[in-house]
């Protein structure tokens, strides 16, 4: 059976879930082989072995962060000749993308982002995509070379599939331009506690309504009730109120949770791309006219100072 | 001193029209109005930035590849304050894919000749945000990219990055690729001296013949990637919706429940 390489993302050696997700997909075209990098890689192999990893390609060197993306394009691309996989898969994060397109350049290969699900084809792995602001389901695949491809986070459900995860050490030699972008600094970003939002089975947003920093609170109140992130529109971002870090839309991140709850969020159609793939869709909005209510599964005309804090109080009771 | 930047843009269906696809697959242009993709204007504005802020002698090409309608892109830009525009236009060009278009644009670029390349983080009608990095990778020299504050000072470029776990400073040498998002800072609007002065500025035609290409080296035939259905999604049945008269939240809170979220 073709091996398939995918990209492991963690951090210090605990295995982010996207990954998880991408070994699960990567079973359906192959035998998923892990390339783990930098400080921790090997300390993911247990993880990785327990998701269907039949093997662990591992490197750790100071380069994975000192430098922006390059090192690992090296590696993966050392990783690529080691075994000639039928595929490489990379989880669509910002990082993921460049990553995932320098590699196929220099494979001479195609290079399909943002898929949200994958099937094994006639001719190589199928890739899902959801365009236009989700208005139309594309299937595509890549018809040169070994086809990379990055896969949105939340694509596929984690399934356990016991596997050997055999560590191998690999050999990389950096290339010329692997120290060309210094990391000056990195600041990791204070733990909210909350799910990260794009990995998160549950999205409350809050938009221009909320109308204030300090309204936040009762967003963030809904979502502890329900295990959630919290996202933000642009407009609330723009205003300062919430951090980039958690804008929800064209510009910002893409979530494609289970459930997504939009407070006070009229719906632009900025909006809409980042958040229209979300299974379940609710929201609430004094304004009925809303385009945001195009949308919904279930949505309540209201005011959201007056219909969020029940709602958490009715969730937090229904929770026990 | 002197420096040349040199901006990629792209000429996009406004994404409020009825986007769609044509037989071929690839995205129908008639029927949806174009514009600068709004991501660009940031590249433009922060080029306007380092140049006003430069003792040096800066000049600004926009650069984009696309139809005729395109020249509309290049236009807005030079009326917001760059210098010069390159359009590179050629029917092969039809259907083209990201690699191709990093080639297409990467040759170009070499041939304007630059100090450093400013693009926009992202399109905003395919919106796959690997443009840059690709165009890092065919030129050889740094990516600088997703920065929200860009500065450069003696050949030096500097940024803050705003990634997923964390935030990261980042330091390249000139030339370098730089790629900045939307916090970068707002993009001005044209003035009406600058939309007058706009159309006496150089716009420069390149066909694939002036960059060394061949056709089956872009466009469809040379694509990397095929597109082998595209359906639109059936709109959402619609939804229920409530007006609260003071039971809203209880009555969301049972339909989360019917739903088995809670």
């Amino acid at each position: 059976m073709a091996e398939v390489l995918v990209y492991v993302d963690h951090a210090g050696g605990a295995v982010r879930k996207p990954t998880l997700e991408l070994l699960t997909l990567a079973r359906r075209i192959g035998e998923p082989v892990a390339v783990a990098l930098g400080d921790g890689a090997a300390d993911t192999a247990a993880t990785l072995a327990e998701h269907g990893a039949v093997k662990v390609l591992t490197h750790e060197a100071a380069e994975y962060a000192d430098y922006l993306v390059v090192p690992k394009v090296d590696a993966l691309q050392t990783a690529v000749a080691a075994v000639s996989p039928a595929a490489v898969l990379v989880s669509s994060s910002a990082e993921g993308k460049e990553i995932a397109a320098r590699l196929a350049l220099r494979l001479g290969s195609g290079v399909i982002t943002d898929a949200i699900d994958l099937e094994a084809g006639e001719a190589g792995p199928v890739a899902v995509q959801s365009v236009f602001a989700a208005a139309f389901t594309t299937r595509s695949r890549v018809s040169k070379g070994i086809p990379v491809i990055t896969v949105k986070p939340n694509s596929a459900a984690v399934e356990p599939a016991p596997a050997a995860g055999a560590v191998e050490a690999l050999d990389v030699t950096f290339s010329e331009q692997a120290k060309g972008t210094k990391v000056v600094s990195r600041t990791p970003r204070e733990s909210t506690g909350r799910p990260e939002l794009t990995e998160a089975a549950i999205v409350v947003s809050g938009g221009r309504g909320v109308n204030g920093a300090e309204n936040f609170a009762v967003i963030e109140a809904l979502a502890d009730s329900l295990g959630a992130a919290v996202g933000a529109s642009r407009a609330a971002v723009d205003a300062g109120w919430y951090p980039h870090t958690s804008q929800v839309g064209q510009t910002g991140k893409s979530v494609s949770p289970q459930l997504y709850v939009a407070a006070g969020i009229s719906g632009a159609i900025q909006h809409r791309a980042g958040m229209q793939t979300s299974k379940t869709i609710v929201a609430v909005n004094k304004d009925a006219e809303a385009p945001i209510f195009d949308l919904v599964d279930y949505g309540v005309v209201g005011d959201l100072f007056d219909v969020v804090p029940q709602l958490t109080e009715e969730v937090k009771a229904r929770k026990g | 001193m002197s420096l040349r930047i040199v901006v990629p843009v792209k000429y996009v269906p406004d994404a409020t029209g009825d986007r769609h696809f044509a037989d071929d697959l690839t995205v129908d242009r008639d029927d949806v109005d174009g514009l600068l993709s709004e991501l660009d204007e940031y590249a433009v504005e922060q080029a306007l930035q380092i140049s006003e802020n430069s003792d040096d002698d800066v000049e600004i090409t926009v650069l984009t590849v696309g139809p005729e309608d395109a020249k509309d892109a290049l236009r807005k830009a030079l009326s917001m304050g760059a210098d010069q525009a390159i359009h590179v236009e050629d029917d092969d060009l039809h259907g083209t894919d990201a690699i191709g278009t990093s080639l297409v644009l990467a040759r170009a670029i070499e041939k304007a000749g630059y100090d450093l390349v400013l693009s926009g983080m992202a399109s905003t009608d395919g919106v796959m945000g690997v443009v840059p990095a690709l165009l890092a990778e065919r030129l050889g020299v740094p990516q600088v990219t997703l920065l929200s504050e860009v500065a450069l000072e003696d050949g030096t470029v500097r940024g803050r990055r705003d990634g997923d776990a964390a935030t990261e400073q980042l330091e390249a040498s000139l030339p370098a690729v730089v790629s900045v998002t939307d916090q970068s800072g707002e993009a001005r609007y044209p003035s009406f001296k600058g939309i007058m002065a706009a159309k006496k500025k150089p716009v420069t035609s390149w066909d694939l013949s002036d960059l060394d290409l061949e056709a089956e080296e872009v466009g469809l035939e040379g694509a990397y990637t095929v597109v082998e259905s595209a359906t639109e999604r059936p709109a959402r049945t619609a939804g229920t919706i409530v007006k609260d008269e003071g039971e809203g939240g209880r009555q969301l809170a049972a339909f989360l429940a019917s739903q088995k979220f809670v």
